[in-house]
């Protein structure tokens, strides 16, 4: 370097390739329950200076509980591990968990959550001391009345399924109040409905009449026509389905089912499509629910709990979870003398964190804002739905607009190459990103589902369509190579068959040693 | 154009019958003794009415006697030729022979035994199946007779290439499916749609198929006698029931009891005469035949029996069995399903993987009576699970010409 040279007037490091030199973290961590050391403690918790109580025999526990016993460090370290091994939407490009609506979380909507006016409070406190979280849960039912134009919504249950399963027990209800529990014993649902609809309505004892989709991917009306009749209960349906085609007569789906008596229930998990757009109320629906944990942003906290919404209009309010929080005035209060309601869907009222923070992303926003949202979110997926037909060996199955998200398929590729959709995902996640496929059965072939939400900027898009792209090369180049993906994750391949297989599946720690290890 | 004929007068002989194929002197003999009728003529003087109704112009050409001109009628240019009697594969193979030098497309009427044949003569033409076997698993047929005469009036003179497939028929009736690869044959690239190969059993989904039958058993009501199509699917409806079903053949239960085991036409119009009957009838993966196609003994006479005169079975209210007795509630504790309601008379079973592999396409009926196909066509709910249904459209497959 000579001297007079400005020392940094050129790069002092090289620049960055155009796709990400990505390496997940590997620290082969055990789980915690084998982490477990006797002893060992993370609070030394002072000898209590007040008498023992006496508690009864039989609530008295015979051994101690079998929790791992571990220093706070280790603690720290092994979670610190964990959320390293991980690909969640903090670190990734997570446009691939189609149908997820994996958005940001807003950060600050953590603060309000970690107050300890909402972190400490006890779900059993009497009403008086806890009108502030009550006025929150108001609230924000009085904006999801607007949003979805219900006349009522329940913030009880725990997520979308358990939403959806409180809507098919006020189904339930309604018609048994009607003397027709007996007749109508049926659902009908969509192949591309989200399959908690039907596993809802089966779980509540109805038989389940599926309709597939027509030649242009919308579900099939004629279809429809056979199947309503005396025994209908309830239409459930999502709007735009999985592969993001928005159902153009879905007031006329509504329509048919009044007409043969059943109520018509929709699936609005992910309204981020339509938000501020158009309503459930709008198209006729009796019922509807969100996905907290999609549409307005808050965590989806591993499958549960996240946080669904339950929206009825007038003739089933009555049928609602409960209790209801009412007001009063000023005042609030819990309203558990409700006859006809369904009762509880969980204990207590709701999923506090996240109607928190559900309520502060509303409220950042405004009405204007959520329009955006839907708005930003369908460019942001068009835009990728661009990118990505330009890729040799992807496509969409049916020529029509897509909303917020779209089922595209590798078929031309596969067919090409041997490789399949599972693979090139698995090859993807070498590139930091990922992607899901589709619920079964796979009736596009070799599926890929992609939902970029308004969270992520075109360079973002752009990023994620260039490793598929890339991958998609690496396929026609060296099909065994991208087979034989991944390269740079934590763990290689792993055998799903596990997950199917009852005798095998381990939940908990203590099923897994029943199964596995005893 | 010129179009030749090729008829294995003897195909479609052992369906009725239950015998599961057509192949060797002694079968079709006992076919016959069995009181079944050969239909390969018919069928494939319904391709040359659909082939001469697109394109009047159209020659035929074939051989003399029921190996094609007892179908082709007056009109029709004839090459020498005698065949043993009763013919045998050799005939097929050389009557192709004779005929392939003198036209553009030759149509062959049988089934996937046929098309081997065929294969073997090396015909050096395209040529096309008209389904009239017993097992039609072969890409190289048309889904339909009049299909196959629309296909061959549109050849233009673009091919592609169709599999042969077949199942050893002695490994077949002794239960155990087994298909071959024999290798391909040329067939017109038309906008016609061919057959499809049948795809994978339904053995490889035991679990929803074990769930089918759960749901068929639970939703029986006695007295109806319940007509069994062969398959994985109805197999396990036996094996539910705990009866030594067959995997191939059709049989009838009824009150719990196997009253008929792999049953021929003829036996099988006797025991659903009279009384009640119901059809249940699987899916050929790939294809989506659900009549006509490996279950010939469901016949359109069996089935003019069980859907006519016959009302639709109306929903009876949960909880009470037929004529309002109470229904006790089955060994698992598992509600009683209340029986199916729509048509009555036919069921059809499929998993939705198999509904999800056809792509949108219709199911097919083809069982030789364009009544009976109508009589079944339109939506019916498919039982693809326990208490799952699936409204899904049969189509005659004399109607389903284009992709
Ligand atoms: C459209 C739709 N409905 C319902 C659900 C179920 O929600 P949850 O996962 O919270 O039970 C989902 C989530 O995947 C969904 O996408």
């Amino acid at each position: 370097m000579s001297a007079t040279a400005e020392p940094f007037a050129e790069l002092p490091v090289a620049p960055k390739p155009a796709l990400r030199r990505f390496h997940q973290a590997r620290w082969d961590e055990p789980i915690i329950f084998e982490l477990s050391s006797p002893g060992q403690r993370g609070i030394g918790v002072p000898a209590a200076d007040v008498p023992a109580v006496e508690l009864p025999d039989a609530v008295r526990r015979k051994t101690p509980p079998a929790l791992p016993e571990m220093a706070q460090l280790h603690v720290l370290r092994h979670y610190v591990r964990l959320s390293q091994e991980n690909l969640g939407v903090d670190v990734n490009i997570a446009v691939g968990q189609g149908t997820c609506t994996m958005k940001y979380s807003p950060k600050v909507n953590d603060t309000f959550v970690r107050d300890p006016r909402i972190a400490e409070l006890h779900p059993a406190q009497p009403e008086d001391t806890v009108q502030g979280v009550l006025e929150v849960y108001w609230r924000l039912e009085q904006m999801l009345k607007e949003i979805s134009g219900m006349a009522r919504v329940s913030l009880q249950p725990n997520s979308g399924s358990a939403a959806i399963y409180a809507n098919i027990a006020m189904i339930r209800a309604y018609h048994a109040h009607n003397g027709e529990a007996e007749q109508r014993d049926q659902v009908i649902t969509t192949m591309f409905s989200h399959p908690s609809n039907a596993a809802c309505a089966k779980t509540a004892g109805f038989e389940v009449i599926t309709l597939m989709p027509d030649a242009n991917g919308h579900p099939d009306i004629e279809a429809l026509r056979a199947a309503v009749g005396p025994r209908t209960a309830a239409l459930l349906i999502t709007n735009p389905e999985d592969t993001g085609i928005y159902n153009p007569r879905i007031a006329e789906f509504v329509e048919l089912v009044h007409e043969a008596g059943g109520l018509a229930c929709y699936d609005q998990a992910n309204a981020n499509g339509i938000l501020g757009i158009t309503r459930a109320a709008d198209a006729g629906f009796d019922l509807c629910h969100f996905n907290l944990h999609k549409t307005f942003s808050t965590p989806h906290m591993c499958g549960g709990p996240a946080g669904g919404a339950s929206g009825v209009s007038e003739r089933l309010a009555p049928f609602l979870p409960g209790p209801t929080v009412e007001r009063d005035g000023d005042r609030y209060f819990l309203d558990a003398d409700r006859p006809l309601s369904v009762g509880k869907i969980r204990p207590y009222l709701g999923v506090t964190p996240n109607v928190v923070r559900a309520y502060a992303w509303i409220m950042t926003l405004g009405a204007e804002g959520l329009r955006q949202v839907a708005e930003t979110a369908v460019l942001n997926n068009n835009y990728l739905m661009h990118k990505v037909l330009q890729i040799p060996g992807a496509s969409v199955q049916w020529d029509k607009r897509r909303l917020e998200q779209v089922r595209y398929s590798w078929r031309e590729l596969s067919e090409e190459t041997g490789v399949h959709s599972e693979e090139i995902g698995v090859r993807a996640a070498d590139f930091g990103v990922h992607y899901w496929t589709s619920h079964h059965p796979y009736l596009v072939p070799e599926p890929f589902t992609l939902e970029p939400t308004e969270s992520y900027s075109k360079a973002d898009l752009d990023e994620y369509a260039a490793v598929l792209a890339h991958v998609a090369d690496e396929a026609r180049r060296d099909p065994q190579f991208v087979k034989n993906a991944p390269y740079n994750q934590t763990i290689h391949k792993i055998d799903p068959t596990p997950l199917d297989d009852p005798k095998q599946w381990a939940p908990t720690w203590r099923a897994y040693v029943r199964k596995h290890l005893s | 154009m010129r179009v030749g004929l090729v008829v294995n007068p003897v195909a479609g002989l052992g369906g009725p019958a239950g015998l599961k194929g057509s192949d060797g002197a002694e079968v079709q003999r006992e076919a016959r003794a069995r009181g079944a009728g050969a239909r390969a003529g018919e069928r494939a003087a319904a391709a040359l009415r659909a082939l001469r109704a697109a394109r009047p112009d159209a020659v035929v050409v074939t051989v003399p006697g029921p190996m094609g001109a007892d179908s082709a009628g007056a009109e029709c240019e004839l090459v020498p030729f005698t065949p043993t009697e009763p013919s045998t594969a050799d005939d097929t193979r050389a009557a192709v022979r004779a005929l392939a030098p003198h036209v553009d497309v030759l149509l062959f009427a049988g089934g996937d035994g046929t098309a081997r044949d065929v294969l073997d003569a090396a015909p050096g033409r395209p040529v096309l199946g008209i389904p009239a076997g017993v097992k039609v698993y072969s890409g190289c047929f048309a889904v339909s007779p009049a299909a196959a005469g629309l296909a061959a009036a549109e050849f233009a003179g673009e091919t592609a290439e169709a599999e042969v497939v077949d199942l050893d028929e002695e490994a077949y009736r002794a239960g155990r499916v087994s298909p071959r690869l024999y290798g391909t044959l040329a067939v017109p690239a038309a906008r016609v749609r061919l057959s499809g190969r049948k795809t994978g059993s339904s053995a490889a989904a035991p679990d929803s198929v074990a769930a089918i039958a759960r749901d068929v058993v639970a939703g029986m009501r006695p007295g109806v006698r319940y007509v069994l199509g062969p398959g994985a699917t109805t197999l396990a409806i036996g094996r539910e029931l705990g009866l030594p079903t067959t995997l191939l053949g059709v049989d009838v239960v009824a009150d719990g009891l196997l009253v008929g085991a792999d049953v021929s036409e003829r036996e099988l119009l006797a025991l659903v005469d009279g009384g009640e009957a119901e059809a249940v009838v699987s899916v050929i993966g790939g294809q989506g035949f659900v009549l006509g196609r490996g279950n010939q003994q469901i016949s359109p006479h069996v089935l003019r029996r069980i859907l006519t005169g016959r009302q639709p079975v109306e929903a009876a209210p949960a909880g009470a069995g037929p004529g309002g007795a109470p229904t006790r509630p089955s060994a698992d504790g598992l509600p009683v399903r209340r029986p199916r309601g729509g048509r009555g008379g036919l069921t059809v079973l499929a998993t939705r993987v198999k509904l999800a592999a056809l792509g949108g396409r219709p199911l097919l009926a083809d069982t030789g009576d364009p009544d009976v196909d109508d009589l079944v066509s339109g939506f019916t709910h498919i039982v693809t699970g326990y208490a799952e249904r699936v409204p899904y459209r049969i189509v005659p497959a004399s109607k389903e010409f284009y992709q």
